[in-house]
């Protein structure tokens, strides 16, 4: 009972991590219909950046809260100036060009980006310090310890932040109509090129606080971390339904329950002949079988078409 | 516009394959003036998880061509001079082959390399089919030199051996009863989990769990947690240092209770250094003695800081000595062509830095010895060395 409990923690902990990753993919795919590969990496961007910040203002006698939040703003500012400049040069040009093109360049960005991380703050990976205590809670005897406690709580309010953002403001409005329709939208007064900075901006903000919370949950910084983590946030999307916030959320925590309980119990429940080898198996089974059966996602496709 | 790029692409190919041509003659013909130029090969990850210690087997490799070249060496009556050619095989075992063919067809005269076995295996049958001698510094999984390929040699012992001497030592010396194991499904991981459950039954230990991750993995907390309701009291990695990191400090934060063990994947300062105090009191191994016991491995460690800025990470003097056997065998055959060395080369007696350095007749290193390393007071320290005597002796 008490593991089963722990894998239930495990799986929410991860699933809000990748929901926070998703929250990004799905926001940029929900206004423009494009994929934007490169968001692992400015997430291992925001990382990298907060992580920069964080060793030169340690040496200095500013309080450990003090220091996490100017890292955290220092990483959302370099994330969005990044955001907006991957949208200028590689995909505003060609934004009518047929879907295949921008889907290439960015893979290409995705590599650029880790190529440069790599360049700048080389191949080794980092330890990315505890600034705050980190206690752990026993809940029925399984642990969490409080950054885990947060990234859950940070998942769910960036959600809700996005949804009020999306259909309550003006700027949501904007972005709900330039999805819908973006020539229909320029000729209503809406500034189409500001929208969709605006969104990539959002969609890289959002991904700096991601590699923010990651890096303290595991503790460690790597150029690569990007990839991998995408990957996976890319699968929750789709899972819970590409261009629908509330999907990404449930996306990405169903994803990682069922990576969680999957690599728990898979082994005792086929009397040890699918192992944890197969982990990866089942969350991707998991997303074929809900695409045969629902092939825009859990929760439907894209958000403007839902409001 | 389009026709433009269109001219644009055409210059852009017409000049490559200009280049291309102009590079094909230089290496057909392999002199340059008077001296005869020897081109090593090597290949390592350069970019991806393993980067780091990737980067530290070239600097190995890098480190001893220099010397080399310094040294003025002559084979066959002329001076030679060596070059490196560096290759990325991003620890994935497609582009391990993609890699070694690129070699191949540069006509490199030997490769060092490649880092992991899950690399070097497929590697390896490129390499013989093209008759060119490959020296692995660091691959250690037995599949490797069971291929029965003639240009194959590793310069470190091989899992049957340090798989055996971990196993040996969990049951026997820390009395471990129960104990669950964990791979990275790669050609390392496998093997030397296979050779360390081998020996930890065969020492009267049971194994509880035998679960898989990736070489790619962060979180491990799913199966640490399953492994926690089985309650071992020992835990044995088998994998690298990026995955054995996240992985000990999990452990510590799920609360269970465990010793815990890797095999040479383990033993880096990166380990210690990202790992904290979640690394204290954990074991790993390594094939070789310890590098202030190496014939010159104090000097080796100097001059390798001060050259690179950074303490070697993993493999890089076991580079070192690969490229010097190579080149000695080259001296003693008087040819740089494989074909020629390759005879010297299995029966070579060189005076390494890690060890003397002698093969058997499968490329095997003749008795290694493997070390057992565990974390005190955030150091590397020593437990004990198993086998070796050659080593010993010199």
């Amino acid at each position: 009972m008490e593991i089963l409990l722990q894998q239930i923690i495990n799986g929410l902990v991860q699933g809000s991590v990748y929901a926070l990753v998703a929250l990004g993919y799905t926001m940029v795919y929900g206004i423009l219909g494009l994929i934007n590969f490169a968001h692992g990496e400015v997430v291992m961007v925001g990382a990298m950046v907060a992580l920069a910040v964080i060793k030169v203002l340690l040496a200095t006698a500013l309080s450990p809260v003090l220091v996490l939040l100017l890292s955290l703003l220092a990483a959302v500012g370099v994330c969005m100036a990044l955001g907006y400049g991957i949208e200028r040069v590689a995909y505003r040009p060609l934004r009518h060009a047929p879907r295949l093109a921008p889907l290439i360049t960015a893979i290409g960005v995705s590599i650029v980006l880790q190529t440069l991380a790599m360049i700048i703050w080389g191949r080794e990976y980092h330890a990315f310090p505890q600034l705050l205590p980190n206690a752990s809670h026993s809940i029925g005897g399984a642990v969490i310890n409080e950054v885990q406690i947060a990234i859950v709580l940070v998942a769910v309010l960036m959600m809700a932040g996005l949804l009020l953002l999306v259909h309550r403001t003006r700027l949501g409005r904007a972005m709900r109509a330039v999805a819908e329709n973006p020539s229909a939208a320029a000729l209503m007064g809406v500034n189409i090129n500001g929208v969709i900075s605006t969104t990539f901006m959002l969609g890289s903000a959002l991904a700096a606080v991601a590699g923010l919370m990651v890096s303290a949950n595991y503790g460690i910084v790597h150029y690569y971390m990007g990839f991998m983590l995408g990957l996976k946030a890319f699968t929750a999307a789709v899972l819970g339904g590409i261009g629908n916030l509330r999907g990404a959320m449930l996306g990405g925590v169903m994803l990682g329950l069922i990576e969680s309980l999957g690599a728990g119990y898979s082994g005792a429940l086929t009397g040890g002949m699918f192992g944890s080898n197969y982990q990866d198996v089942f969350a991707f089974i998991v997303l074929i079988a809900v695409l045969i059966f629902r092939p825009s996602g859990l929760l439907g496709e894209r958000v403007a078409e839902r409001a | 516009m389009l026709r433009n790029s269109g001219a644009l692409l055409f210059s852009a190919l017409l000049a490559s394959m200009l280049l291309g041509c102009g590079k094909s003659e230089t290496t057909s013909t392999n002199t340059s003036g008077d001296a005869l130029v020897v081109k090593i090969g090597a290949a390592a990850p350069l970019t991806g998880a393993q980067a780091h210690i990737g980067k530290d087997n070239e600097n190995g490799t890098r480190m001893a061509i220099e010397d080399a070249n310094a040294r003025g060496i002559m084979i066959g009556g002329r001076k030679a001079h060596f070059e490196l050619l560096s290759e990325d095989d991003q620890t994935d075992p497609k582009a391990a082959t993609i890699v070694a063919q690129k070699l191949v067809d540069a006509r490199v005269n030997g490769v060092i390399g490649h880092l992991n076995s899950g690399t070097t295996i497929p590697a390896a049958r490129i390499y013989n089919d093209n008759g060119i001698a490959q020296i692995s510094p660091s691959a250690t999984a037995v599949a490797y030199t069971a291929q029965g390929y003639k240009t194959a040699f590793r310069v470190m012992a091989n899992d049957a051996q340090q798989g055996r001497v971990l196993g040996e030592f969990a049951a026997k010396n820390l009395q471990a009863r129960n104990i669950a194991v964990i791979d990275d499904r790669t050609a390392y991981g496998q093997g030397i989990a296979d050779e360390f459950i081998k020996a930890a039954e065969a020492s009267g230990a049971q194994i509880v769990a035998h679960e898989y991750t990736s070489d790619k993995a962060m979180d491990f907390t799913a199966v640490l947690t399953s492994i926690k309701g089985k309650k071992p009291d020992l835990l044995f990695y088998a994998g690298m240092d990026p995955q054995g990191v996240p992985l000990v400090k999990q452990l510590k934060s799920l609360g269970l209770n465990a010793k815990f063990m890797m095999g040479d994947g383990g033993y880096t300062p990166k380990m210690i250094e990202l790992a904290g105090a979640a690394a204290e009191g954990m074991y790993a191994s390594l094939p070789g003695v310890p590098l202030d016991q190496m014939p010159g491995g104090r000097e080796f460690a100097k001059r390798y800081e001060a050259q690179f800025k950074q303490p070697i990470q993993l493999y890089a003097p076991y580079c070192y000595d690969a490229v010097n056997v190579m080149i000695s065998a080259m001296q003693k055959a008087g040819s740089v062509e494989s074909a020629k060395y390759l005879q010297e080369l299995a029966k070579i007696s060189h005076d390494g830095v890690t060890a003397k350095i002698m093969f058997d007749e499968k490329g095997d290193l003749k008795g290694g010895a493997i070390t057992l390393y565990q974390v005190k007071q955030g150091k590397w320290s020593v437990i004990e060395t198993v086998g070796g005597a050659p080593a010993a002796k010199h």
